[in-house]
């Protein structure tokens, strides 16, 4: 029981991690229809401008750790989110209306390009901080088991449950989240209503980044070390999520998260280390075999 | 109002509009018809920018709006309700008709609403439902609705009798009516329900395989033997 306990607290942390991801693949995907493969690199370097962030505040003498830790999250959302406009920008746009098969092999090209890009900037060796938020509540103990939710879990599920509320907001109530949508059925249609397709795409690659981003700043204060390969595997785990919540959908891409987290920690936790790769997936091939579009993804039996 | 003159518009390789001059004058019901395949939803869709016109020139109101980007038009006063309604079946009615309110100031927003509720009583009703739960006869009231709702001078409207009972159709007809002459707008109709679209209109257009055969007043096309034998008899 306590062990099972502490397993689900970290698979919980690890699921905000690839939810927060599988918002921008999911996203992307529902308005243009492509599977953005820089999407893990986006993430990688929201937890590289993190880092930077948080040693230039330190140089600066700013060490008082929830100021510190606010600036840093505000910065790398920015700037991570400069990173996916210009994607969009200078990669995926002048590719709009080709083939399917062209714009895939661009973002792989992308994906490629940006790990290269950060491994040639900050080099190939690993990068640590040190931690910045320490200590916890004890909540189980048994015959010397402890079980433990540290302030930094606590920290990041507030943070991913405050983010993923603004989120849904601004999709379900604000005037772009509407356009959005529109875009998303029929985008055709909503430029003959005024809506300026390409700006809307631009603003979903950016609200994808910055949501990455902030998984990044997670990655990088829950594991405390990073290096440019991060987005390779974190990325393909999010695209997973996404595909098993159901690609299309927020909620799908929020669920599966939150499930490819639990699954993976739980696996290692019971079973090994090694194969929590494999059960993720396994999981994703089974879903797919038998729930084609996902767990809340729902076949289009209104489009008439 | 509206001045299309030569204008050629192509799929690809293919030609589906050669050469087309349509005028329409404001306060006009000008109506087109013409058989399917015929270049008639391609029109309209040209003067919407989509797709674009490769030869010829498009004026509204003394602006040449050829070269426009698609979601710039609507906002100088041309709403178009488009062939197959292409309503957003996954939003509610409400927020249908808030994507047709994009280009108009937020404060215009509750007296448009009022006004459109107003000519499509049901759709009041049905305000809060997912638009894709509408029969075919609401979806087209909300299609035509949300093209309003951005308050065009002129609408184009593409078969909106398309698959609906007569008794919907005739109350889309009299919509139709109602608002080109208590709220002047301009309308441009795509029929191919011929009869119901020839009546209404002040002057019409026939167009074959990409070209405007004919054109005259409602009323001449309407006794026109060659109009009647080929989209009257046995079709109207
Ligand atoms: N998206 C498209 N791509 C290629 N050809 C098209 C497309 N839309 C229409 N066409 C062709 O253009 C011609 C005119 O079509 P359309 O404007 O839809 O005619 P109408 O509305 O009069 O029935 C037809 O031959 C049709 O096959
Ligand atoms: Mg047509």
């Amino acid at each position: 029981m306590e062990y099972f306990v502490q397993q689900l607290i970290n698979g919980l942390t690890l699921g905000a991690i690839y939810g927060l991801i599988a918002i921008g693949y999911t996203m992307v995907y529902g308005i243009i229809g492509m599977i953005n493969f820089a999407h893990g690199e986006v993430f990688m370097i929201g937890a590289f401008i993190s880092l930077i962030c948080v040693m230039v505040l330190g140089m600066f003498g700013l060490t008082w750790v929830p100021l510190a830790l606010l600036v840093t999250l505000i910065v790398t959302m920015a700037l991570t989110a400069v990173y996916g406009w210009t994607l969009e920008r200078i990669a995926y746009r002048p590719l709009r209306g080709s083939p399917r098969l062209a714009a895939l092999i661009t973002a792989i090209g992308m994906s490629i390009f940006l790990q290269n890009y950060v491994q040639l900037l900050q080099g190939a060796r690993v990068k640590p901080l040190q931690p910045l938020i320490s200590g916890g509540f004890e909540i189980m103990r048994r015959e010397g088991f402890v079980v433990s939710l540290s302030y930094l879990q606590l920290f990041i599920w507030i943070l991913t449950l405050v983010l993923m509320t603004i989120f849904t907001l601004i999709i379900t109530r604000t005037a772009l989240g509407r356009a959005q949508r529109a875009c998303e059925q029929d985008m055709g249609m909503a430029s003959l209503l005024g809506i300026n397709v390409d700006r809307t795409i631009s603003l979903t690659f950016v609200m994808g980044a910055a949501l990455a981003a902030v998984a990044g700043l997670i990655f990088l204060i829950n594991y405390g070390v990073i290096d440019f390969y991060i987005g390779f595997l974190a990325g393909i785990k999010a695209f997973t999520a996404a595909v098993l919540g159901g690609i299309g959908s927020l909620p799908g891409a929020m669920l599966g998260g939150l499930l490819i987290g639990l699954i993976e920690a739980f696996w290692s936790g019971y079973f090994t280390v090694e194969y929590k790769d494999v059960a993720s997936f396994s999981i994703l091939v089974l879903v797919l075999i038998f729930r084609p579009t996902g767990l809340l993804g729902k076949p289009d039996i209104e489009k008439v | 109002m509206l001045a299309i003159s030569g204008v050629h518009t192509h799929y690809g390789n293919i030609e589906a509009l050669s050469g087309v001059d349509v005028e329409i004058r404001s306060g006009e019901i000008v109506t087109l018809i013409g058989a399917n395949g015929a270049g008639k939803s391609t029109l309209l869709m040209t003067i919407c920018g989509n797709p674009r016109a490769s030869r010829g020139r498009i004026i509204f109101e003394g602006q040449d709006i050829t070269r426009l980007p698609t979601h710039q038009i609507v906002g100088l006063g041309i709403a178009q309700a488009p062939e197959g309604r292409r309503i957003f079946a996954r939003m509610s009615v409400m927020e249908n008709l808030q994507m047709g309110a994009t280009t108009t100031k937020p404060e215009y927003f509750d007296h448009d609403l009022d006004r459109v509720f107003a000519l499509f009583p049901i759709l009041k009703e049905r305000r809060g439902q997912r638009a894709g739960t509408l029969s075919g006869g609401e979806q087209q009231m909300l299609s035509i609705a949300r093209a309003l709702m951005s308050r065009p001078r002129l609408l184009l409207l593409d078969e909106p009798s398309l698959g609906l009972a007569p008794l919907v159709v005739k109350q889309i007809f009299r919509v139709v009516k109602e608002i080109n002459e208590r709220e002047r707008v301009t309308v441009f109709l795509v029929e191919q329900n011929a009869f119901h679209a020839l009546r209404l209109a002040h002057r019409a257009y026939v167009m074959v395989t990409g070209r405007i055969s004919m054109s005259g007043t409602g009323r001449e096309l309407l006794s026109n033997p060659e109009v009647r034998l080929a989209y009257l008899e046995g079709g109207g």
